[in-house]
């Protein structure tokens, strides 16, 4: 794991210490409410509905167990005792107060971590495959890459005031586990025909109210290209982004509008200027990253504990085949851990959980936790024979659902319940439909199916990239609530389409249960998954269970 | 008055020349230019030789084009004197002398408001530098 060189520890020092000085010129009027705006949100800071919001960036969603210890003592400290993990590898804490905020800072860089340019409309927090360095399936681990990024955008002279925020995401494996597809840059690793690792270069991705597919702007970037490349196209972005109109400043509208053809003439133009600039030393920075993410020398041992406890107890059963994923090494297994307990607020977790984690990290797992975009806690490399005292650990503090991938494992943003902007609540319907599945005992039947729950149009809970997506508006003051089908979030990326009108909130749940009713009577058998039913027969059953039969010519007439 | 901002403090202005539009740059009399942020650096790719002094004009502090021009005239090989203008915080100071910028030109307002000793702070723009580091 990447630890602080003497440079960082230095700079996140400097940048605590002139953050606490930006708070107090705020006071003294210095700085207008205007001014100080930006300053705050590039280091995290946002004005909630009820509070500040302090947004504290996992990068590459990579921690040890002092780290997360001390998200448990930052939780204790200055908020109630849980933190808020969200879907781009940060954790938020709601309620801490305006004039706490530096030494809440402070407490971070004790620990090498850091709130910076986790808001604002700058290069954000660049996010990685959760399993990365763990997957069986992956070519390279992206974290070196992504940390590299890191140090590349940190405070980036150019690029603090961007028409609009800026989200890059790597993945490491033909898998995407990371969205790339989502992001305003997405990159994925490939080899060439001469077998040398490079990049495929996503542009202009993005959900929101615009939701598009990247395009690849480049198939095949050599890996020593990557820092030049990626700021052509931010230098490109900062010129030509919109900045008379909010909702069409992302880069995903640059490149609409100009296509991606002219786009990639000129980002082509400032990469042959900028190329020079960069003589390697970046590259040598590169390798000393990667030398400390080398995987922990992994034990060898018998897996026969485990093997014995799998075939005598079906809860451990249960819990092992939905929760375990395939490492590389063949006697260990990568652990996801449900922070999604049904009626449960998604992505949640208590200091005492997060203790627990870290307890559990440094005894059985190498030292390792990972935040995952669909808000859950991994521990990538675990012996099997620890598994079966994880999962006894584990169920002592409700941490043991085998949820993961299923029905009740659900994305969903924070929502009216939080956020400023919302036009909706989604924390309570995620809360519904999860206990609803579980009263009926269907989890497990209905099987992999992921449901993401966004509480407006800007679309964090990611609901356009589930199989079934919710976007809870506001019609006349009233909560109504869209249903998307068919969305993808992973190398087949696809965007969701909408069923029709919307839902109540009393009506929401109901219809998902419709919905799934529907695709357990149709499906060809128990292994076909919803998603698969879904592309096999399209809307049409599905928009039958959702609005009866009956309606089916007045749509055709309405369409 | 407006203040000039330099990395040792506020100076006098010391240019005295005149300062022309970007429509008569292409005036071979012209030595020094006012650049909108929503300019096209290629436009001024013929006369960089013969300008001594490009000032960019920040609207607002928020509208970050203006770095990227900086240093984009820079990498098209512009020499002379590289001034900021306009509404540019004290925050903002290193990142425009790292983007290429010698100078930054404040007015009485933003002068009294964020007084010298809050650009002093950030002048020392070589310290705490991941790209200097990331490149040679
Ligand atoms: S989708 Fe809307 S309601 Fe949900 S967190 Fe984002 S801005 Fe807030």
């Amino acid at each position: 794991m990447y630890t602080y060189t003497e440079f960082d520890e230095a700079f996140v020092r400097n940048r605590v210490a002139q953050f606490r000085g930006q708070v107090n010129r705020r006071l003294d009027g210095s700085l207008t409410e205007d001014e100080f705006k930006p300053l705050r949100l590039m280091n995290g800071l946002y004005l909630q509905l009820h509070a500040y919001m302090l947004r504290v960036a996992i990068p590459y969603g990579t921690l040890n167990s002092g780290q997360m210890r001390q998200l448990a003592y930052l939780a204790d400290k200055w908020d109630k005792g849980y933190g808020h993990f969200t879907t781009r590898q940060n954790i938020q804490y709601n309620w801490p107060k305006l004039g706490d905020v530096p030494d809440m800072l402070d407490a971070l860089a004790d620990v090498g971590m850091h709130a910076i340019q986790t808001s604002g409309n700058t290069i954000r927090n660049v996010t990685a495959d959760h399993f990365a360095g763990a997957a069986a399936d992956e070519i390279e681990d992206p974290r070196p890459v992504a940390e590299l990024l890191r140090q590349w955008s940190t405070d980036h002279p150019e690029f603090q005031f961007l028409p609009r925020k800026f989200k890059i995401a790597v993945t490491g494996s033909p898998t995407d586990r990371a969205v790339t597809k989502a992001h305003d840059i997405g990159l994925r690793m490939v080899r060439n025909a001469a077998g040398e690792p490079g990049f495929e270069v996503i542009v202009g991705g993005g959900l929101g109210r615009t939701p598009m597919i990247g395009k690849v702007i480049n198939e095949f970037l050599p890996k020593a290209d990557l820092l030049p490349y990626c700021e052509a196209i931010v230098a490109t972005y900062n010129l030509l982004g919109r900045r008379d109109n909010k909702y069409k400043a992302r880069i995903k509208i640059t490149v609409h509008e100009n296509g991606l053809d002219t786009f990639r003439e000129l980002v082509d133009a400032r990469f042959a200027e900028i190329r020079g600039e960069f003589s390697g030393v970046d590259q040598k920075i590169l390798a000393g990253i990667e030398a400390q993410f080398a995987p922990p020398p992994l034990r060898q041992a018998e897996t026969t504990s485990f093997e014995v406890r799998y075939a005598a107890d079906p809860v451990f059963r249960s819990w092992a085949d939905t929760n375990l994923s395939a490492h590389k090494s063949a006697d260990h297994a990568i652990v996801t851990v449900s922070i999604k307990k049904q009626g449960q607020t998604p992505g949640d977790a208590t200091s005492d959980q997060m203790r627990l984690l870290a307890d559990i990290a440094a005894t059985h797992a190498y030292d390792e936790l990972r935040i995952s975009h669909e808000q859950n806690v991994i521990l990538p490399h675990v012996h099997k024979s620890d598994l079966p005292a994880i999962y006894d650990a584990l169920a002592s503090v409700e941490l043991a659902t085998a949820n993961v991938g299923l029905v009740s494992d659900i994305i969903a943003c924070p929502g009216m319940d939080y956020c400023a902007l919302a036009t909706a609540r989604s924390i309570p319907v995620a809360q519904t439909i999860a206990t609803r599945f579980d009263e009926l005992k269907l989890e497990h039947e209905i099987g992999p199916l992921k449901i993401k729950i966004s509480g407006c149009i800007n679309a964090c809970g990611h609901h356009h990239v589930g199989h079934i997506g919710i976007l809870g508006l506001d019609r006349a003051g009233v909560e109504n609530y869209q249903i998307t089908l068919g969305g993808d979030g992973t190398e087949t990326a696809v965007i969701g389409e909408r069923t029709g009108p919307g839902f109540a909130y009393d009506e929401i749940v109901p219809a998902i249960e419709r919905l799934i009713g529907a695709y357990l009577n149709i499906r060809q058998s128990d292994d076909e998954t919803f998603i698969e039913t879904y592309r096999r027969l399209g809307m049409e059953p599905f928009k039958d269970a959702l609005y009866g039969e009956s309606a089916r010519s007045g749509r055709a007439h309405a369409a | 008055m407006n203040i000039i901002v330099q990395d040792a403090g506020f100076t006098p202005e010391t240019w005295s020349g005149a300062i022309a539009t970007l429509d008569e740059v292409a005036d071979e009399s012209a030595t020094a230019v006012d650049v909108p942020g929503d300019a096209n650096p290629d436009d001024l790719a013929d006369h960089l030789d013969r300008l001594a002094l490009i000032r960019i004009g920040f609207a607002s502090f928020a509208d970050g084009r203006g770095f990227t021009l900086a240093r984009r005239l820079r990498r098209m090989g512009f020499t002379g004197r590289l001034r900021a203008a306009g509404h540019v915080l004290a925050d903002q100071y290193t990142m425009a002398r790292r983007s290429g910028f010698d100078e930054v030109e404040i007015d009485a307002d933003l002068a009294a408001r964020q007084p010298e000793e809050q650009w002093r702070a950030r002048a020392d723009v070589h310290a705490h530098d991941y790209q200097s580091r990331l490149r040679a």
